[in-house]
């Protein structure tokens, strides 16, 4: 939770935001002007370092986020790119490694919700992404650092339904060392394919 | 199969249905039904005895109807349990004056009339999803005569006539005269990749190749059968696919372009004729066959409706399961602990669907031999300096992850984390702000809608989108290049329960000429039935915003799932017909209502946490 490289503990006292705006090829900055992005949020409150990447996910793009850290003792890490289903784990991940809480990094989605959607209406998305990322550094001076708790999992596999699928991932599971519960609705195991004659393309045998 | 039946490691449980499925990721509580199959499976040896005086004729499943089976009845030689089973249904009971004829026959005595459906409960730490497909009916394609024509059938009855463990012994023979047909034709995408409202859009994947292989076998048993396939495209795209389907050419099958417009019967010698416009010719023609096979299409699974809705699942318009992201997370469900291996996912054959059980089973093991697994932060806290014990959190909590408090015991209520899942319903129906959310504050998320409408407010609509189905529905539209106007600016809660009343008001008070709240269909709700709190929320709301003389229209309610891009899509373009027609005056008169009738938006706490920072 808190920073490890025997510096004082800032995460709860005043914010101080790095901002990452990602090109992601032309996927972004081919429809949103990131560097206006950039600039934009260069002058909001708390911001101390703005930085534009090509690729914020790729290993020189997290590399700089890390720098950054630490370069500008940085508490907060937003990062304006693609949607948080895909990356957040990713930068929560890369934040984490340069000792900053997980939670402490807030995403900006100005491709999936943004270059994606108004790919014909450039000055429009950009203004958009501009308020994405407005609302990212908002909400990121609020952020709180957060302890994960973790729980125990049952060491059992539950697989519902017994055709060829579900009797190979049965399988493959219990050759790994897992007990498994194969559940299957029918009165035999076998699925579709017990109906099968042949199956193509080797031409054999489907039972 | 027969490894799967003796492993060690492996409980097979047939005939068997899920009950419910409770907990979370790597804590999951399984209820199974075992329905009573009235015979010991454990004890039977399958000598078959007790079929043999069975009185009782039924069609058998398995053959698709062809041949009968017996009330007792083994469903095919090679089952897995190899033990008979009775069918209820059919059985003439446990009458002993009635019959009870198998009993008697049955020397190991496993027969047992009395058996009940057993009820079993156990834990696991992760739910494979392999529910299968379904075969497309074609009787609604009526020009094809299935109905109608006993000589035309489907691939899936082909399946049983050519094979050696089929009602005719691998004779390939025709329903009508018993005989080899001379010739047969192929009609192709029975089923898919259809625009006129039958059937289904989609490709089934699976058709092409297995109609390639059908004329191959047909080949290899009758070198002198005339076979002709009617298709739209030959989709031979997989390793080893092309050489199978030019094998079939070579072999004489002739592919002909063009789906038959009319198959009709000769009256008397049951032949067919289809009546087909040669594409590729460019002319009418008419093909005689002495059979005709229906290369039927995959469709969703009929019966996974209880899996869908214990798991809160979703599904893709073609009705297969939604998996966690198209590309990049192909098996692992939305749900977290949760996997999909074969055509519940998507139709696909053999190979693929033993590829994705693969990639199923290493996606659990991750999770199992991790031992453990961190649940994000995401959950309620309860300050119990604010608590009026209203129990409101209790009542509301879809987890039951709160405990009633009792003033009188002093006795606040208390949240239990680990059942507690974070969708926030609980802090958006507490009338105090005593319960906050870790991550997804009342103040962060303000801050937000502060921001989104800091300057020209009148040009945005602030939305409020679910994580799970709504925002991943944008994200949907995304990944199509769906457009949409820009005027959207969007926040992110863990759910629709999670938008406070406050928000809603405070938007308006900043001048948002509309704002929507969207949120998964109840199906689909990750939080069993927080959605339902959603709704009567935004109800109550539409009266309040009446009696303040704000049109309750502004404040729009939509379900959008995750598959629904297009749909995302569209509600933001009316959306955007809708605040066109909100004046700037109206929105002043809005900020002034507002300003005058509701409380302030950030308790006292909040403002002291701000002033902190």
């Amino acid at each position: 939770m808190l920073r490890t490289n025997g510096k004082i503990p800032t995460q709860l006292t005043n914010p101080r935001i790095g901002v990452f705006v990602c090109d992601c090829g032309l996927n972004i900055a081919g429809v949103v002007d990131t560097a206006a992005v950039a600039e934009d949020a260069a002058r909001l409150p708390d911001v101390v370092t703005v930085v534009r990447n090509r690729y914020t996910c790729a290993e020189p793009g997290q590399n700089e986020i890390k720098k950054a850290i630490v370069a500008h003792d940085l508490n907060r890490v937003v990062v304006a790119s693609c949607t948080p289903k895909i990356h957040e784990p990713t930068f929560r991940k890369c934040v984490a490694e340069a000792g900053l809480n997980a939670y402490l990094v807030e995403m900006a989605n100005i491709r999936e919700h943004c270059s994606w959607v108004h790919q014909y209406d450039k000055e429009s998305a950009t203004l958009k992404a501009m308020d994405l990322v407005r609302s990212a550094v908002h909400r990121s001076r609020l952020l709180e650092p957060q302890e994960e708790a973790v729980f125990p999992v049952e060491s059992a596999a539950l697989v519902i339904g017994g055709g060829v699928a579900g009797i190979q991932t049965a399988l493959d599971l219990a050759d790994g060392g897992h007990p498994v519960y194969l559940v299957e609705k029918e009165p035999s195991i076998g699925g579709i394919m017990a109906a099968l004659d042949k199956t193509y393309p080797t031409m054999d045998c489907s039972i | 199969m027969m490894d799967a039946g003796r492993h060690p490691r492996i409980k097979l449980l047939t005939y068997s249905e899920i009950e419910e499925i409770s907990g979370f990721v790597g804590n999951f509580h399984v209820k199974v039904r075992q329905k009573a199959r009235y015979v010991l499976a454990g004890d039977c040896t399958a000598c078959g005895e007790c079929e043999k005086v069975c009185p009782i004729v039924v069609p058998d499943e398995y053959q698709q109807g062809f041949s009968s089976r017996r009330a007792i009845y083994i469903p095919f030689p090679q089952a897995v349990p190899s033990a008979y089973i009775l069918d209820s249904r059919n059985c003439l009971g446990n009458n002993p004056l009635a019959c009870g004829k198998c009993l008697e026959a049955c020397d190991k005595k496993c027969i047992d009339y009395d058996m009940r459906d057993e009820m079993l409960e156990f834990n696991v730490g992760t739910v494979i999803v392999a529910t299968g497909m379904d075969v497309y009916d074609p009787s609604e394609y009526d020009e094809y005569g299935y109905r109608s024509f006993q000589n035309v059938i489907t691939s899936m009855e082909f399946e049983r006539l050519i094979c050696a463990g089929g009602p005719t012994g691998g004779h390939f023979v025709r329903p009508t005269d018993r005989k080899s047909p001379k010739s047969v034709a192929f009609i192709q995408c029975v089923g898919s990749r259809s625009t006129n409202g039958r059937g289904n859009p989609y490709c089934s994947n699976i058709c092409c190749m297995n109609t390639v292989k059908d004329t191959l076998l047909l080949h290899d048993h009758y070198p002198d059968v005339q076979c002709k396939v009617f298709y739209l495209d030959i989709r031979a795209f997989g390793k080893g696919f092309e050489d199978l389907y030019r094998r079939s050419k070579e072999a004489g099958v002739q592919y002909i372009r063009g789906l038959p417009g009319e198959v009709t019967e000769h009256p008397e010698t049951g032949n067919l004729v289809l009546t087909v416009e040669n594409t590729l010719a460019g002319r009418i023609e008419r093909h005689e066959a002495e059979m005709v096979v229906l290369s039927v299409g995959v469709i969703p699974r009929q019966d996974s409706e209880v899996v869908h809705k214990l798991l809160t699942l979703s599904r893709t318009s073609d009705g297969f399961f939604l998996e966690a992201h198209p590309k990049l997370k192909p098996v692992d469900a939305p749900t977290q602990g949760v996997y999909f291996a074969g055509c519940a996912e998507s139709p696909k054959d053999i190979k693929d669907s033993v590829t994705q059980a693969g990639a199923a089973a290493a996606r659990a093991s991750i999770l199992l031999n991790a031992g453990k697994v961190r649940i994000e932060a995401i959950t309620s806290s309860l300050d119990e300096e604010l608590c009026n014990f209203c129990n409101r959190c209790a009542r509301v909590c879809p987890f039951h992850a709160i405990t009633f408090g009792d003033k009188k015991l002093a006795l606040y209520p208390r949240i239990i984390e680990a059942a507690c899942m974070g969708c926030g319903t609980c802090s958006a129906e507490c009338p105090t702000d005593t319960i906050s959310m870790r991550h997804f504050s009342d103040a962060q998320i303000t801050a937000q809608i502060d921001a989104l409408l800091a300057s020209n407010p009148q040009e945005k609509i602030l939305t409020f989108a679910c994580n799970w189905c709504s925002y991943a529905g944008g994200d949907n539209a995304g990944i199509s290049r769906l457009q949409y106007p820009p005027s959207v600016r969007l926040i992110r809660t863990m759910c629709s329960g999670r938008v406070d009343e406050d928000f809603i008001l405070h938007g308006f008070k900043l001048g948002a000429p509309i704002i929507l709240i969207s949120g998964c269909h109840f199906a689909d709700c990750h939080y069993i039935n927080a959605v339902t709190w959603t709704q009567q929320r935004v109800e109550k709301l539409w009266t309040k915003l009446d009696k303040l003389g704000i049109r309750p229209e502004r404040l729009q309610l939509e379900w959008i799932s995750a598959a629904e891009g297009a749909k995302f899509a569209r509600v933001m373009r009316e959306l955007e017909e809708l605040r066109k027609q909100v004046t700037k005056e109206e929105i002043a008169e809005t900020v002034k209502v507002l300003a005058r009738d509701t409380k302030p938006k950030i308790t006292r706490k909040q403002v002291d946490a701000v002033v902190e920072l």
